[in-house]
């Protein structure tokens, strides 16, 4: 929250039960920590060289989730919204291009390393 | 030059460890390597691709590696 600021917008992700049809148990989220914390340091300086915004939060959660858990959130404060807007897409696309953090469908009959192959 | 690379996700898989050591014979660059964890570990050829990092950063297949680099493997990355 900040005075000079009209608007936050939000992203929450939140672990599906489903990947193309097929149920998922869980995830399994692994991180390169040290260089992860300086990927998303990098997005969100780059996020604020492009657009009037004052505040971003961006945190992204390791380990086991459950379905209905929330691996990452994604928080952009500025003075109006389609800075918030656009700045929040950014971060997360950008997020899942850069940042070195995998993740792990597990399924009743096996487990994938989602983007892996092909 | 024998490099040690930390491996994450799939990689640790092929690996069968959390990191590997590589022995680089000629020039050591970071393509080098790449040649050399492909010859040692095929399967990192099925991948849809991979990068490698040099403290911390992703690094250019004509980086030069020094001993003292910390060095990894990072296939596909898929956080949020």
């Amino acid at each position: 929250m900040s005075p000079t600021c009209g608007g936050i917008d939000v992203f929450i992700g939140t672990v599906r039960n489903a990947t193309k049809g097929k149920a998922v148990l869980r995830l399994e989220f692994e991180a390169y920590g040290k260089m992860a914390l300086k990927e998303m340091q990098k997005i969100a300086e780059e996020a604020q060289a492009k657009w009037p915004i004052e505040k971003i939060l961006l945190h992204h959660r390791t380990g086991v989730l459950q379905v209905g858990e929330v691996p990452v959130i994604i928080a952009v404060a500025a003075a109006h919204r389609d800075a918030a807007f656009d700045a929040c897409r950014y971060i997360i696309d950008t997020l899942k291009q850069t940042v070195p953090i995998w993740k792990k469908e597990i399924f009743e009959d096996g487990e994938v390393w989602v983007a892996a192959h092909p | 030059m024998k490099v040690k690379v930390l491996a994450f996700g799939i990689a640790k898989d092929i690996f069968g460890s959390s990191s590997t050591a590589v022995e680089l014979s000629g020039e050591a660059t970071v393509e080098a390597l790449r040649t050399a964890l492909e010859m040692q570990y095929p399967r990192l050829k099925q991948l849809s691709s991979f990068m490698i990092a040099v403290n911390d950063e992703y690094a250019e297949a004509g980086q030069e590696l020094a001993p003292e680099d910390e060095v990894a493997i990072i296939p596909p990355v898929s956080g949020g």
